[in-house]
């Protein structure tokens, strides 16, 4: 594709068109509806454009995209595997549902929620889940919350503090504070886990919990899980799973029996619904026994005979989190893949997440730097070596260059504990030779990091628009069109 | 049973002796075998396509969609243009995730753009993010943004918000430590604005909803003036479709607009996904939570989109980010672009229109029918309205339902002692909808 810029709606609008048609008003038009103060003053600035316009102007904006159908995604900790279509088509049939209809004109939906519950409860080990959080953030806010309450409600009004590892997503520290928490950081131990001492000195009475993702960040399975899960407890404070790198040990092992009181799922990554651009998503949050009293009502209850219910009675609970029951056909999708899966197909969809990504670390590691020498989980961590660095290559050109070979790059810079981190996610649904067209394509990066590394710094040269000058745009934001 | 994997057992086979390993489960020595699953999963058999078909059909038969609706109460049918759905549906949108790498990403980031010039057309303001949850979750950021930026924690809300909207901003603020003062509404179903005057002290601000959830018209103007007298920031909460016909809440003196973009050609799915919006004067703009997109150029001086403002959210502020919120409803924002694009300035307008007289004309019928009444006759309302019936609501709304109609709410599900119903009407429901609606009620109240 050739470099150009794209014209905006907005430049297309035409005074006159418009891009639909209702049918005459059929009841008797009245005047004065509208209190004077409130009559729109001036026609909308919206733009006047015809259907095909808008036809064109979307198909063409898409065709300047690249999404997991478009080729390999290796998004570290996004999990961006293959949307199932079918996904799509079967959660449309609930399209039309009001979400106040009657209660037995939804059963159906009802019913699913209640029964995918009950598939998330199987996968993780816990006892109840709330659907309704829309996103991964939202589902760790909404599992703190509920934290809150438990010490709360235990009159432990002097928990304040939530444990988080260096090498967290910062939507950790950043929905902690939301929760009304103060953060406290863990540096992690030389092999990228938890360094027990400094937990054991960092926990106290004010202790509230830990929040941990295992595997980790950089991609490892946290060994010392039952002592550090033993250490929070006997301080007194909750284990929080975040569920970002579930796709590793599903049907492998499960949170709740690792010893976690509270997680979230993001069923936009372990169970394929798509990531539509940046969301929507859906954050389940599950919980042990002694934290259901406190979920977000309605909870969903499972009945007898192919029913279930909404439970509104739920007098301890934190309230609600979000508008009616959650992102619903979100919910159906993940419910579909689960049901097309089923117990043996999530267990094999992990096992082949797993070995694609050693696959990949293995076959990069002697010409990338790979800071943490072990069988890797779901992804791996690699960095530049220094002889790349020295020559004035960094992630940010390795990556660059990756999208002239036809990939999305995967995550860079993340986790923070890594210098220059590149954090490869391939998962299960990457074919041994599309893995073996990445490894070949990086490899050919390391080299010309080492012998041209000009070359690296003016890429991409394949797509619409070059490197964008991110300081121009912070400094000066522009971020709406004006006339 | 499908797991989506293309590789085979031979070729895992391979790539395991390619790392050196014996098998699968050496790839897992790391879990300690304490809490390894050593069984299977309680979850059924994977199942094929048609049985998945098959299930989904099974459960769609036990949800019902009316042939006509007058229920609205937060979530409301407007019709969806074809064009909609399937432009939101290129996979290039909905398969790629957050616009990290812009240069293979412009199609979203301009997407995103013009989603945001689009919000700020609707309400008139100057500055907008892209997107958060949904209503609801946009009003809780707002007051967050209200108390970050007057660095006061007490914030007055209409009791005219919708119950969910008021239940998640009450969840929010007990944790961040919010006070939260409830603003009744008088009797004519607006805001009180003389409790406003008097109970403001030192509140960083007030939202309140326009048109609110009893579909009563508020004056946006005074609420607005009142909230800056106090020295308050105003949120205004917008049903988009009535900006249609109402002048915008950045001309009324809002500083901040939220809503959910459900309206804008989103199917109701039961509740979700919807989409948040908020837009803001250009002084609040480095207060808005989330994702913002931005215009620039690359060094050849093309223009060019990228995700800007970073330096307010999780990723690069982490425990001092203005909000968590990381992922949002993107493909659902891009879905009302597309929606507002076809609609333009004239097709929203007539849907508003359509949708306000339709609403008037049920309105109407109904305050004919002996036993029911208009709750606040007095008060100008948009596309909704409150009544009081003599007979349950509950039985009103069954019998409406057998003749496949699904009457207004029966407020009791929501409002808990509420008697009454709240009735809605869009540019869908077409007269001899309304007239069949109406002569059932003539018969339930004969």
């Amino acid at each position: 594709m050739s470099r150009s810029s794209y014209p905006l709606i907005f430049e297309r609008s035409r005074p006159g068109r418009t891009g639909c048609d209702l049918p005459p008003l059929d009841v008797p038009a009245l005047e004065g509806l509208i209190p004077e103060g409130l009559v729109a003053r001036v026609t909308l600035p919206l733009p006047e454009v015809a259907e095909v316009d808008v036809v064109r102007h979307y198909t063409n904006l898409s065709r300047r995209n690249f999404g997991v159908d478009n080729g390999f995604y290796p998004l570290g900790s996004c999990t961006m595997k293959y949307n199932p279509k079918l996904n799509e088509e079967v959660s449309a049939l609930f399209d039309g549902l009001h979400p106040l209809a009657d209660d037995d004109c939804a059963m159906g939906a009802i019913r699913l929620m209640a029964e995918l519950e009950r598939q998330l409860c199987a996968i993780t080990g816990f006892d109840k889940f709330t659907l309704q959080p829309a996103a991964g953030a939202h589902g760790e806010l909404t599992g703190l919350m509920l934290i809150r309450a438990y010490h709360d409600m235990r009159q432990d009004f002097n928990r304040n503090v939530m444990l988080v590892p260096d090498s967290a997503h910062g939507t950790n520290p950043a929905s902690a504070v939301m929760a009304g928490f103060e953060t406290r950081e863990l540096v992690s131990a030389p092999d990228g886990g938890i360094d027990l001492e400094a937990l054991r000195a960092a926990c106290g009475p004010d202790t509230a919990g830990l929040m941990l993702t295992n595997p980790s960040t950089l991609g490892l399975f946290e060994k010392n899980i039952v002592e550090v899960a033993h250490i929070v407890h006997e301080a007194g404070g909750l284990l929080y799973y975040d569920g970002a790198n579930l796709n590793a040990v599903m049907g492998v092992a499960r949170p709740a029996d690792m010893g976690f009181d509270v997680m979230h799922i993001n069923l936009h990554k372990t169970f394929s619904t798509p990531h539509g651009g940046g969301g929507p998503g859906s954050g389940p949050v599950g919980v042990t026994a002694e934290l259901i009293p406190y979920l977000p009502y309605p909870v969903v209850m499972m009945g007898g005979a192919g029913t279930a219910s909404l439970d509104y009675d739920r007098p301890l609970s934190i309230g609600k989190v979000k508008g009616f029951y959650g992102n619903f056909a979100v919910m159906a999708r993940a419910y579909a893949y689960i049901l097309s899966l089923g117990a043996e197909g999530l267990r094999e969809a992990s096992q082949n997440a797993v070995l694609n990504a050693n696959y990949v670390m293995n076959a990069l590691r002697d010409v990338y730097d790979v800071p943490h020498e072990r069988i890797c989980m779901h992804e791996c961590v690699l960095a530049p070596t220094k002889r790349m660095l020295d020559n004035g290559v960094h992630t940010t050109d390795i990556a660059k260059t990756l999208i002239d070979y036809g990939y999305h790059p995967p995550t860079i810079y993340f986790p923070l504990i890594v210098h220059e981190a590149i954090m490869i996610e391939p998962t299960e649904s990457e074919s041994r030779e599309t893995l073996d067209g990445f490894i070949a394509a990086m490899r050919e990066i390391a080299r010309v990091a080492l012998e041209e590394p000009g070359r690296l710094h003016a890429s991409p040269a394949t797509t619409p628009v070059g490197r964008p000058d991110e300081v121009q745009a912070a400094r000066k934001p522009v971020v709406r069109f004006c006339e | 049973m499908r797991s989506y994997i293309p590789n085979t057992q031979r070729e895992r086979g391979e790539m395991l002796a390619a790392i050196g390993l014996p098998d699968m489960d050496a790839l897992f020595a790391d879990i300690p075998e304490g809490v390894r699953l050593n069984r299977p999963l309680e979850l059924s058999r994977g199942m094929s396509e048609i049985e998945v078909r098959r299930a989904f059909a099974s459960l769609a038969a036990r949800s019902g969609v009316p042939h006509a609706s007058f229920r609205g109460a937060g979530a409301y049918g407007h019709y969806i243009p074809a064009a909609v759905p399937q432009l939101a549906m290129r996979s290039e949108f909905y398969t790629a995730y957050t616009p990290y790498q812009a240069e293979m990403s412009q199609g979203m980031l301009q997407a995103i753009f013009e989603f945001q010039t689009l919000i700020c057309q609707l309400t008139g303001l100057d500055a907008a993010n892209a997107s958060v949850y949904d209503g609801a979750t946009a009003a809780a950021e707002a007051v967050n943004m209200l108390t970050a930026a007057k660095r006061k924690n007490k914030v007055l809300v209409s009791a005219g918000l919708h119950p969910d909207v008021r239940a998640v901003l009450k969840t929010y603020a007990r944790f961040s430590k919010t006070e939260l003062v409830e603003v009744p509404l008088n009797e004519n179903g607006v805001a009180d604005i003389p409790f406003i005057e008097q109970n403001a002290g030192d509140a960083a601000g007030l939202v309140a909803a326009q048109p609110n959830f009893f579909g009563c018209l508020e004056d946006t103007r005074t609420l607005a003036d009142a909230t800056h007298a106090f020295g308050g920031l105003f949120v205004n909460y917008v049903y988009p479709h009535a900006l249609g016909v109402l002048a915008r809440p950045g001309e009324l003196g809002a500083d901040i607009a939220v809503g959910d973009g459900q309206s804008l050609g989103l199917p109701l799915a039961y509740g979700g996904p919807y989409v948040g919006f908020m837009a803001s004067t250009q002084k609040l703009m480095r207060n808005l939570p989330g994702r913002i997109a931005g215009e620039t150029t690359d060094k050849d001086g093309n223009r060019a989109f990228v995700l800007t403002l970073q330096a307010r959210e999780q990723h690069i502020r982490r425990e001092k980010a203005s909000s968590n919120i990381c992922s949002n409803q993107m493909l659902c924002a891009v879905t009302a672009s597309i929606y507002l694009s076809l609609m333009g300035p004239k097709g929203l307008a007539e849907a508003a229109n359509q949708s306000m007289q339709k609403a008037h004309y049920l309105a109407e019928g109904m305050s004919r029918v002996r036993g029911i009444r208009l709750r606040y006759p007095a008060t100008p309302f948009f596309n909704e309205f409150a009544v009081d019936c003599d007979r349950d609501s509950e039985f009103v709304s069954g019998a409406l339902k057998e003749r496949f109609i699904m009457g207004g709410l029966p407020l009791n599900r929501i409002v808990p002692g509420d008697s009454g119903m709240l009735w809605c009407a869009t540019e869908l429901n077409a007269r001899e909808d309304i007239d069949a609606a109406l002569s059932v009620l003539e018969e339930v109240f004969a």
